[in-house]
């Protein structure tokens, strides 16, 4: 596995980036405001739009491919319908849809272009319909600020997991605003959650140097990914598609593969120059990107 | 007053708590056993695990020279 593609652009660190569900387009944001769209295979940019702040931290494709949505320190959550149409500006269609009383740390659509998810450094996620900005569920638990959300995988229904400074991981029901599971095992901020790609269980990445897998029929931490010499907090993980491997992105710059059911590291990947802030694998698994403070992406393969 | 808020607060995490302990658990091993069988099944998909023929991962094709 190596770098099969280097995208080159942002002017500062990257936070944030999300895949297109055709597996090939990637939107990405960073720390000088701009949210940039990415043709993978070219590493061509299609499309770029400078926000009204900076550090946007978060970052996401709409399920049809042709919006986005970011935020960060505007407290916002803004929509921006792409557009291939030169005379069009991006900023122009700009529709705010989320307001939190704190940065925006992770936004996701659901299913559909309707409706998005948000957490926020106010310690709530919230639910909002995208066509009228109404907010439709909001979920109060945390107890500090919450930093990174996933949905369940649609089959199995509609909850989806947070993680917060207060070293929580949390599964709330969409429907109810109710907390259903709560973990707290970790000893340091949780950064990152991914569902396992069968929705019965979720990684979680921390401050704390290390990475859990918790099994949620079982209701508990199933297995620790840690080795004494990895001091460095983990920013970002996500799970291959048969959920065997679990990429984890860290502050020490590299990236470790570990084996989720063998609870050992399988590899280490080197090249980012900086701290990686944020991975995903392509949702068709053939590769994963990772964003970094270096100011660049990388594809690996 | 801030007694009367805390308490609210208590019961509300009391009721919570009632709540996660309600919910049906299962044994690890059976969890660890499913979550094996899930990888296990879905493995020869998994192109990041196994690797695919050079030929259909797009990332892998070789690219031409811009210069020819």
């Amino acid at each position: 596995m190596k770098t099969r593609r280097t995208l080159k652009g942002h002017g500062n660190k990257v936070l944030c980036m999300d895949w297109c569900k055709d597996k090939r387009r990637i939107v990405s944001s960073s720390q000088d405001g701009k949210v940039i769209v990415w043709d993978s295979f070219t590493t061509n940019k299609e499309h770029a739009v400078t926000m009204p702040c900076t550090w946007v931290m978060a970052c996401a494709y709409a399920p049809s491919g042709c919006a986005i949505a970011c935020g960060g320190l505007d407290n916002k959550c803004s929509v921006y319908p792409l557009t291939f149409d030169k005379n069009e500006s991006m900023a122009a269609k700009k529709k705010s849809v989320a307001m939190h009383t704190n940065y925006l740390s992770a936004c996701s659509f659901t299913n559909s272009d309707m409706q998005i998810l948000t957490a926020s450094g106010d310690g709530t996620c919230a639910l909002w319909d995208v066509e009228s900005g109404q907010l439709l569920q909001s979920f109060h638990g945390h107890g500090a600020d919450v930093l990174c959300l996933d949905l369940a995988p649609s089959e199995t229904g509609n909850t989806f997991v947070s993680g917060g400074c207060d070293k929580k991981s949390m599964v709330w029901d969409m429907r109810s605003g109710q907390c259903v599971q709560a973990f707290e095992t970790h000893e340091s901020d949780v950064n990152s959650v991914r569902y396992y790609p069968s929705g019965d269980a979720f990684a979680s990445g921390s401050d704390d140097a290390t990475c859990r897998l918790y099994d949620l029929r079982a209701d508990r931490e199933v297995a620790i990914y840690s080795k004494e010499s990895i001091i460095f907090g983990a920013s970002s993980v996500d799970f291959s598609l048969s959920g065997r491997l679990l990429f984890a992105g860290y502050n020490d710059y590299t990236i470790n593969v570990w084996d989720v059911l063998k609870g050992a590291r399988v590899s280490i990947l080197f090249g980012h120059e900086n701290r990686v802030s944020t991975l995903r694998v392509s949702p068709d698994g053939t590769a994963f990107c990772s964003g970094s403070w270096d100011h660049t992406l990388r594809v690996w393969a | 007053m801030s007694s009367g808020a805390s308490l609210y607060a208590l019961q509300r995490l009391v009721e919570q708590l009632k709540l996660e302990a309600g919910v049906e658990r299962i044994k690890v091993s059976q969890a660890a056993a499913e979550l094996q069988q899930y990888c296990m099944q879905n493995a020869c998909k998994d192109a990041l695990l196994v690797g695919v023929p050079a030929g259909s991962n797009p990332f892998r094709e070789p690219r031409s020279c811009a210069l020819l």
